[in-house]
């Protein structure tokens, strides 16, 4: 960043005095590698708890709905904290980093954001398999499809398109719930904002670049998506 | 239980579904004693770093005071963001340019900026302005932030819940004489808040989590906060985190209740209110309200869940 | 008429926000005074509210520590009693900004003189001399600062002790961060982390603590010298110097010493000489 201003001192000293010295781009690259990984994380961990919430065994249903009911309720923070707490101090956890706290650091955050944002994904994917038709399940058991099949063939595909708008505002969620990574020394957006803050004097400066940064990240994200989620929503 | 996803299941699915049951039941089993044996190794169940919170002292110095700041900004941000979320929903459906596109700027702005930054920049501007003295400010903020986050989803919730509405109660309310007003008010938004209720309450539950994030930055004395304070007197950093874990798992297990309670109450007293609506439109969705799935809801895969 | 119901209630709330803002809009004003009030009024004083032997929120809600006797002299110094003093947590990054919007009149919170704060705040003391130092299981080989490369720190987030084993201790040593001094003990207490960074005095008082006692030491390294300063607000020079005279009279009287041993002797903790004011150890 700094260089970039160099040409220009006098721009420097009145508008980005601020932002000398402060890698802002790295960080906002953090949160994105952040929400992408955590993104991928919590789709595959959040179908399966679906797939558990409908499944014909009784004890797999109730372990996917206690697990939503109790991680919905708890405040990230906590789970976060405890990611590094908890699970890698006390049980030894360390995400195959144990001699690196940047990536241990980087890695028990991304596990936290899944542990967390999958139960949002599980509870947008039920809803969607509420849309598809009774009938749709019906012909395919006719036909003699296994439980797995009805669910990976016919089902959830249907499910996953009338979704896709539940699922873009769980992405611009999680997007914005990176933030809380800094919990545990995670170098992201947050992270480096609160350095700022308390090293420089323009707090609410400090904080409109950042509220620009989380704008420009997540205002795309929902238009896209909210056009994708028109052009693949299931005609009925 | 049956379900539309699967038969009744014959002798060989029977014995499969038992046998998932046992392998999961082992596996559910190894991961327990895992926990235990390990806290147990790291010394993590000793009674002394539980034994604090069965004194009163634990709860009236830190505990109660942080839940009482938790549920006073929780409530406040309820109530009033409740309301804000409604008109803003509205405005966005309005005939007037002048109305809808202003309202949407407002609610794609604010959805889109983390509470926390809200929270600091609320924090900055009470603080300059000098209007709000500094003992309650932490407070204003909190709720500030949480206000400005939760009306804008709350406002696309209704609006989604609105316009998934059948056309026909918006045309049989005018034919009846009621003008737009009125179809709003007594037709539209109340059938529209029914419907929503589950992707309300999950939103309520939200506001009652991120008031959390206050304590770190503003320092609003919220219950995380004062856990902090807690864990630097008793030493007892992990048991701490576990006790406030446990009271927010049962705070919003409370306020889902009530609200499947009240949904189930709304849904009883007349068919078509909410019932005209399935809840698969419903965008943020309902964990909680299990059971509440499958009356009125025509195609959906009731009783599935 | 179940619908009027829904309508009604939908009012219900309304009117409830309504009144809620009102009300708050009310008791928003007579509380600004507070914190500025002279005389008769109360005086808000910032401290630290988990910080053992600093300053600590007791369990019967009482304060402890040498912060709090010092904030409790110099209180009275500018003519409070006791029960006249509010305590307020100010946690370490909102102290320039809670000095600047005048929500205390001075802090004594381990509140380090540096430079880049000195254009923010002004500082009477110092009133402590401390040293970063580290905490390290009893039967740890780690004597000085370059033994800590490729071992595994804890230190508070975006904390300066963190960024001084970063940049010029031990670059290669492995820092974890977390957001309060308890979460560092208690990673150094499970073995996630070989040692504890901070200053001596914050790290004495954790050692001292009951379920602590026998299980850590300081390494007594001296890694860096920390003046702890009382802050008062930029420009506010009478109680800037009515608290330097209250600190030299705290030296003279030998209520420093006492502070000090009430303290820190429990901690076993080799603290500095009273330093002079003005005298800053570079």
């Amino acid at each position: 960043m700094p260089s970039s201003y160099a040409t220009h001192p006098e721009a420097r000293e009145i508008v980005f005095d601020f932002l000398e010295g402060y890698d802002v781009l790295g960080a906002f690259w953090m949160t994105v590698k952040l929400t992408a990984l955590s993104a991928l994380g919590s789709l595959v961990w959040g179908t399966l708890l679906a797939a558990m919430r409908v499944s014909p065994v009784p004890l797999m249903r109730g372990f996917g709905t206690a697990y939503v009911n109790i991680v919905r309720n708890i405040p990230l923070t906590v789970i976060i904290v405890f990611t590094s707490l908890g699970l890698a101090d006390i049980f030894g956890v360390t995400m195959g980093a144990p001699d690196n706290f940047d990536v241990q650091g980087f890695r028990l955050a991304v596990l936290g954001l899944v542990a967390y944002t999958s139960a949002f994904v599980c509870e947008a994917l039920r809803s969607g398999i509420n849309t598809v038709p009774v009938g749709q399940a019906e012909a395919a058991r006719a036909i003699g499809l296994s439980f797995s099949q009805v669910l990976r063939l016919v089902v959830l595909p249907q499910a996953f398109r009338s979704v896709i708008g539940p699922l873009a505002n769980v992405l611009i969620a999680l997007t914005k719930n990176t933030t809380v990574a800094a919990a545990i020394g995670v170098a992201e957006a947050a992270y480096l904002m609160k350095e700022m803050i308390e090293n420089e004097a323009q707090t609410l400066a400090i904080g409109a670049v950042f509220a620009l940064g989380f704008v420009v990240l997540t205002l795309p994200t929902g238009l896209i998506l909210g056009w994708l989620s028109k052009r693949l929503a299931v005609k009925r | 239980m049956t379900s539309v996803l699967y038969d009744a299941p014959g002798p060989r699915a029977k014995r499969r579904n038992a046998l998932f049951t046992v392998i999961f039941l082992v596996l559910l089993a190894l991961v327990a004693w895992w926990v235990w044996q390990t806290m147990d190794d790291k010394g993590q169940l000793k009674w002394d770093l539980w034994e604090p919170f069965t004194t009163s002292e634990a709860w009236t110095t830190y505990l109660l005071p942080g839940l009482g700041d938790t549920l006073k900004a929780a409530a406040l941000a309820m109530i009033i963001a409740l309301p804000l979320g409604a008109v803003f929903g509205i405005a966005r459906l309005s005939d007037h340019r002048w109305v809808r596109l202003p309202a949407a700027w407002v609610v794609e702005f604010f959805r889109s900026i983390p509470v926390l930054l809200l929270m600091l920049f609320a924090n900055e501007v009470y603080a300059r302005s000098g209007s709000v003295g500094s003992e309650d400010r932490p407070l204003y903020a909190v709720v500030t932030g949480l206000v400005l986050y939760n009306a804008s989803v709350l406002a696309e919730i209704v609006r989604a819940g609105i316009l998934a509405l059948p056309r026909g109660q918006t045309e049989a309310a005018y034919a009846v004489g009621l003008r737009k007003g009125q179809t709003m008010s007594s037709i539209l938004l109340p059938q529209a808040v029914t419907a929503m209720l589950p992707a309300i309450v999950s939103q309520l539950v939200v506001i009652v989590k991120d008031t959390a994030l206050g304590g770190v930055m503003i320092g609003f004395t919220e219950l995380l906060n004062t856990r902090s304070t807690l864990a630097a007197n008793y030493a007892n950093v992990i048991p701490s985190f576990i006790v406030v874990a446990v009271i927010f798992i049962v705070l919003n297990f409370i306020l889902t209740s009530f609200a499947s309670w009240l949904e189930r109450r709304l849904r009883r007293s007349k068919r078509s209110t909410g019932a005209v609506l399935h809840e698969d439109t419903v965008e943020v969705n309902p964990a909680a309200v299990d059971g509440s799935y499958g009356s009125g809801a025509g195609g959906a895969f009731g009783g599935t869940v | 008429m179940k619908l009027r119901k829904v309508t009604a209630a939908s009012a219900a709330v309304l009117a409830l926000a309504l009144s809620a803002t009102a009300c708050g809009g009310d008791d928003s004003k007579d509380s600004d005074s507070a914190a500025t009030a002279g005389g008769g009024g109360k005086i808000k004083v910032g401290i630290k509210y988990d910080q053992p032997g600093l300053g600590l929120k007791e369990p019967d809600g009482s304060f402890s520590g040498f912060d709090v006797d010092v904030a409790t002299y110099l209180a009275k110094e500018l003519g409070y009693e006791p029960g006249q003093i509010e305590f307020v947590e100010t946690k370490s990054a909102d102290r320039e900004n809670a000095l600047a919007r005048g929500d205390v009149k001075f802090i004594a919170a381990t509140y380090s003189i540096t430079d880049e704060r000195k254009q923010k705040v002004d500082f009477a003391g110092p009133y402590l001399l401390a040293h970063q130092d580290l905490l390290v299981k009893t039967d740890s080989d780690i004597t000085k600062g370059t033994d800590l490369n490729g071992k595994k720190l804890c230190s508070v987030t975006g904390s300066t002790s963190a960024q001084n084993v970063r940049d010029t201790i031990a670059p290669k040593a492995q820092l974890k961060e977390y957001g309060g001094y308890s979460e560092c003990i208690a990673a150094l207490q499970s073995g996630a982390v070989d040692a504890v960074t901070t200053d001596d005095s914050i790290l004495a008082g954790f050692a001292a603590q009951d379920k602590y006692k026998g299980q850590f030491k300081l390494a007594g390294l001296k890694l860096s010298n920390e003046n702890y300063g009382v802050g008062v607000k930029k420009g506010d020079t009478e109680t800037l110097n009515k608290i330097n005279t209250a600190l030299e009279k705290m030296v003279s009287d030998k209520s420093w010493q006492k502070a000090v041993e009430a303290n820190f002797g429990p901690a076993n903790y080799q603290n500095e000489p009273a330093p002079t004011i003005g005298n800053i150890v570079k």
